[in-house]
């Protein structure tokens, strides 16, 4: 046995498990095809018999995992379609092109199925904000997340970024994607037709990515990631914006039988998965795959991640058409190969057969792997030390102005005014106007859509930490009136193979599965990224969540911002604050408590229902709900986006003023409305604080006092935040 | 009223631009590289990155098949209208004067803007009053205004300079808060805010209708079909 599998990333075992299938050795083109279909990243062998506890079924899906992205139907012959991937290890080493194609990539899953893409958001985690690594790492992210995104003509509506010290290394850029199809031109992958033809469309084929799946994706971060910088794509947006329209109008004419786009492993893995989806086999002819350079060898062909190109198959009769209609966009397409009868991937270089597997082999065949979990010795504290204090006043308004000036809760205003928020003129709720962005749909109704995730949070208590993130995004989508309708998710962990992070990956994927059938939410597809660590340690586990709701009428879609002086201001839901884990700890070096306090699914759902009715009806002018820097963060929030301050009165707050005011926890909401529908409000969900808006500065009374701090003071501080770290 | 949308390939903005000019009259997309312009009384040239704004912003558009008729439509008088790229676009094609650098701030900018109407006597502006404020969204890494002084000097003589910044909104930097420009003639028209995206309150505001409306009004006001 020779050893260039693993240096491709193959065990030896795996090796033998090849050479079984084949009955012989793999040749180069083979073994290059195996080694990124059997990697982590294509493969999921460490997570796909986790996966397999998340509910999938719902009664308004259409399409669910499996496909390039999941959809739900909303009404009146059109689906939403959406799906949330990582693309952490190429922003690493490079973080404009990383974040740029990551974009790319997620817009094309969303238009290979036939939806045109109508929004971004993205998920952002990098190091502590005083880090070099992590101003540089964001500013070049944004950048590279804007690049794309504008230059395409999407809007990025929404997103969350965090800074945290386990980021550091090993920094995080999700990225999201939703798009709208009519329902008749949703189009799966699975090829069918022998004899049917296999046409490449877009960008010629380079040496750009060569490995990037394999050896950027599913390993650790080293100190040589210099090096890996060949393994980055390079993105072109305006490619991407031509295949984009032509794929659409190949699609309304009817002329493809199915589509796929090229992302990881290239060619191998879109041409295997289409091949297994539809039970078929599929000959390459790589000799008729446009290059970038002359001179590439088959197997460099065969997997090279050159960005912007769709693989689909059409009768042989429609050739002529799709061709002149890729002319017209300017998209380069070249039949390159066929479908077979055999359920075998045959790659051909002219007449010379260059490989020869069977598609199951490639796509089925891969060794699962059991997890290995076991809890962290001595707990999250050991795990992960505790951040360095940078608060040490116990004045409830000086915390309270330090809280919203945080790196982590400050204004994102400097990074999301990058994007292009409005163009497709469908956005009601543009970023900062409200917790989730609402989108208007032609022909009535709208979309809502948040994204969330909690790291440090699920580092405390990974079960209950991933129940929070389903929760609090789902709480996002309640105070615009939107119920969920479908859950996308981002599984970003650590090393598996060791067994304090299964143990994390474990727990993790119980509470998100167990979060989604307490909300009746099924799972639609999503993405999994390990091995994300570096030299000092792994991330903290960060399940990323995205929801898509539904609401009837745009017009009365949720705001956060306080709008009118008299307005009552109610604190509703069942929230329990409590200070471990949260924001206030943190800025004072408090380390990581070992478990979050346990949490009733059933008493969250019946408030986000509640909060959800009382928007929808129209009886409440705003509502936000309590995350970050608890309560007292929320008001001021409220205060920020209004321009309008807040009287506050919690009676008898005693030794628990700062728990009360900071502490975190899911299920709080801050509401303001007439008194007299926040009274009515209360036979549903306990009502815990009342109080007015108006004036010009938030004031909380208690019996012991009064914290007052200007709404031009919260200003300073909170718009001024991020400044410090982006250098706007 | 007929409104042609230019579409190059790269534009953004050309359905939302068909969207607004919608209510104010019929639309028609023209395609890049056919020359005709299909009968149209207006012409709007929109935003986004027209051949991906290589180059240049709008250094290649202007040499596209569809960019000699417009010439030639807006030496004969017809309504240009040209927004963000579209204003590059113009700027590029000699037929607005003055070019736009790169903001400031160096970086792409979505924010909404107060703009104030300062010549409302324009085939653009002519349902507006002089220094009316309007709330319209700006998002663009090119579109800092600028001009040489006896160019400028010349243009307020003219009464070229249609929009500009409120005070303090200015995003970009722009020269003098200028943020559209026409024309000696008047009826070719550049502007760097969004009015397409400004026609409809569910949205954020419905104050870039006018120019449509102005445009319609400028032209007859007969609604064609």
């Amino acid at each position: 046995m020779g050893s260039a599998h693993r240096e491709l990333g193959l065990t030896d075992a795996e090796y033998r498990l090849i050479c079984e299938q084949l009955e012989r050795d793999p040749n180069r083109v083979e073994l290059a095809m195996f080694s990124l279909l059997w990697s982590e990243h294509c493969a999921y062998k460490h997570s796909r018999k986790l996966l397999r506890l998340l509910p999938t079924h719902g009664e308004r899906m259409v399409m669910g995992p499996g496909e390039n992205a999941g959809a739900v139907d909303v009404g009146g012959g059109r689906v939403i379609a959406f799906k949330v991937e990582s693309h952490n290890h190429p922003s690493a080493v490079e973080p404009f092109q990383g974040a740029a194609t990551g974009v790319g990539g997620i817009l094309r899953d969303i238009f290979a199925i036939g939806a045109r893409p109508i929004a971004i958001l993205d998920s952002l985690r990098f190091g502590e904000a005083d880090s070099p690594r992590s101003r540089y790492l964001l500013d070049r992210v944004v950048a590279g997340i804007g690049h794309y995104g504008n230059s395409i003509g999407v809007p990025t509506v929404g997103g969350e970024v965090f800074f945290e010290g386990p980021y550091e290394q090993n920094c995080l850029v999700n990225a999201m994607c939703v798009g709208l199809a009519p329902r008749e031109r949703l189009i799966r992958s699975a090829a069918a037709g022998p004899g049917n033809l296999l046409v490449l469309m877009g960008a010629s084929t380079g040496r750009d990515g060569i490995g990037g799946a394999s050896v950027l994706a599913s390993a650790e971060l080293d100190e040589e990631d210099e090096s890996k910088r060949p393994s980055v794509q390079i993105g072109d947006p305006f490619e991407e914006k031509r295949l984009l329209e032509c794929c659409l109008e190949l699609l309304d004419a009817g002329l493809l039988v199915s589509l796929q786009d090229l992302g990881a492993a290239g060619l191998s893995s879109s041409a295997a998965e289409m091949a297994s989806k539809g039970g078929v086999g599929l000959d390459v002819d790589v000799d008729r795959v446009p290059l970038r350079e002359a001179d590439m060898e088959p197997f460099e062909i065969m997997v090279s991640e050159s960005q912007e190109r769709m693989l689909c198959v059409i009768e042989p009769p429609a050739l002529e058409d799709v061709l002149e209609r890729c002319e017209r966009w300017e998209v380069r397409a070249a039949a390159i190969g066929a479908v077979t009868d055999g359920a075998r991937l045959r790659v051909r270089c002219g007449e010379e057969v260059v490989g020869d597997v069977p598609v199951s082999a490639l796509v089925d065949d891969c060794p699962l792997y059991d997890l290995d979990p076991a809890p962290p010795a001595g707990g999250a504290g050991r795990l992960y030390p505790p951040p360095a204090r940078s608060l040490s006043s116990d004045e409830p308004a000086e915390i309270l102005l330090a809280l919203v000036g945080s790196a982590n809760l400050a204004s994102r205003r400097p990074l999301f005014e990058q994007y292009d928020s409005i163009v497709q003129s469908r956005t009601v709720r543009r970023p900062a106007q409200a917790d989730a962005a609402v989108l208007a749909l032609e022909g009535g109704g709208a979309i809502a859509i948040s994204i969330d995730g909690n790291g440090r949070r699920v580092a405390c208590d990974p079960y209950r930490g991933a129940m929070e993130a389903v929760f609090e995004c789902a709480a996002n989508l309640a105070c615009v009136g939107a119920e969920p309708l479908g859950l996308t998710n981002c599984l970003n962990f650590g090393n598996p193979e060791k067994p304090h992070i299964a143990w994390q990956l474990e727990r993790a994927v119980a509470g998100l599965a167990d979060a989604c059938r307490a909300l009746d939410v099924p799972v639609v597809g999503g993405n999994v990224s390990l091995y994300n660590e570096g030299g000092e340690g792994p991330i903290y586990p960060t399940p990323v969540v995205g929801i898509v709701g539904e609401l009837p009428d745009p017009a009365r879609a949720g705001r956060l911002g306080f709008h009118r002086p008299g307005d009552a201001v109610a604190f509703v839901g069942p929230f329990q604050a409590s200070l471990p884990g949260s924001e206030l700890a943190k800025l004072r070096g408090e380390p990581l408590p070992d478990g979050l306090p346990e949490l009733d699914p059933a008493a969250l759902r019946g408030a986000l229902e509640a909060v959800r009715d009382a928007v929808r009806s129209g009886a409440v002018t705003s509502a936000h709900d309590a995350a970050g820097g608890g309560f007292a963060v929320a008001v001021a929030e409220c205060c920020l986006a209004g321009g309008l301050g807040a009287r506050i009165d919690f009676g008898g707050a005693g030794e628990r003023l700062l728990e009360l005011l900071f502490g975190e926890g899911p299920g709080g909401f801050v509401l303001s409305g007439p008194r007299e529908s926040l009274d009515a409000l209360a036979q549903r969900i306990a009502v815990t604080v009342f109080g007015e808006v108006g004036g010009d500065a938030l004031v909380f009374s208690h019996d012991d006092g009064e914290l007052v701090v200007t709404v031009n003071r919260l200003r300073a501080a909170h718009d001024g935040g991020l400044g410090r770290v982006i250098g706007a | 009223m007929k409104f042609g949308v230019v579409r190059f390939p790269g534009s953004c903005d050309e359905v939302d631009a068909q969207l607004a000019a919608s209510r104010a009259g019929g639309t028609v997309l023209l395609w890049h590289g056919d020359r005709d312009l299909q009968g149209v009384d207006a012409v709007i040239v929109p935003g986004g990155f027209s051949y991906g704004d290589y180059l240049r912003a709008g250094a290649i558009a202007r040499f596209s098949p569809v960019m000699g008729s417009v010439r030639r439509f807006a030496h004969d008088g017809g309504l240009v209208l040209g927004i963000c790229n579209g204003f590059q676009v113009l700027c590029e094609a000699g037929l607005l004067p003055g070019a736009l650098l790169p903001n400031v701030g160096l970086r792409f900018l979505c924010r909404q803007v107060d703009c104030t109407v300062v010549n409302a006597g324009t085939p653009f502006t002519c349902a507006c009053g002089e220094g009316d404020r309007l709330s319209i969204p700006v998002k663009h890494t090119t579109g800092r205004f600028y001009a040489p002084d006896e160019v400028l000097e010349g243009m307020e003589a003219h009464g070229q300079i249609v929009l500009r910044y409120a005070p303090g909104c200015n995003p970009n930097g722009s020269v003098r808060d200028i943020a559209g420009v026409a024309n000696p003639e008047g009826n070719v028209f550049g502007l760097m805010p969004h009015p397409e995206h400004a026609v409809d309150l569910l949205t954020g505001s419905r104050d870039g209708l006018v120019v449509f409306q102005s445009m319609r009004d400028h032209t007859g006001g007969a609604v064609a079909a």
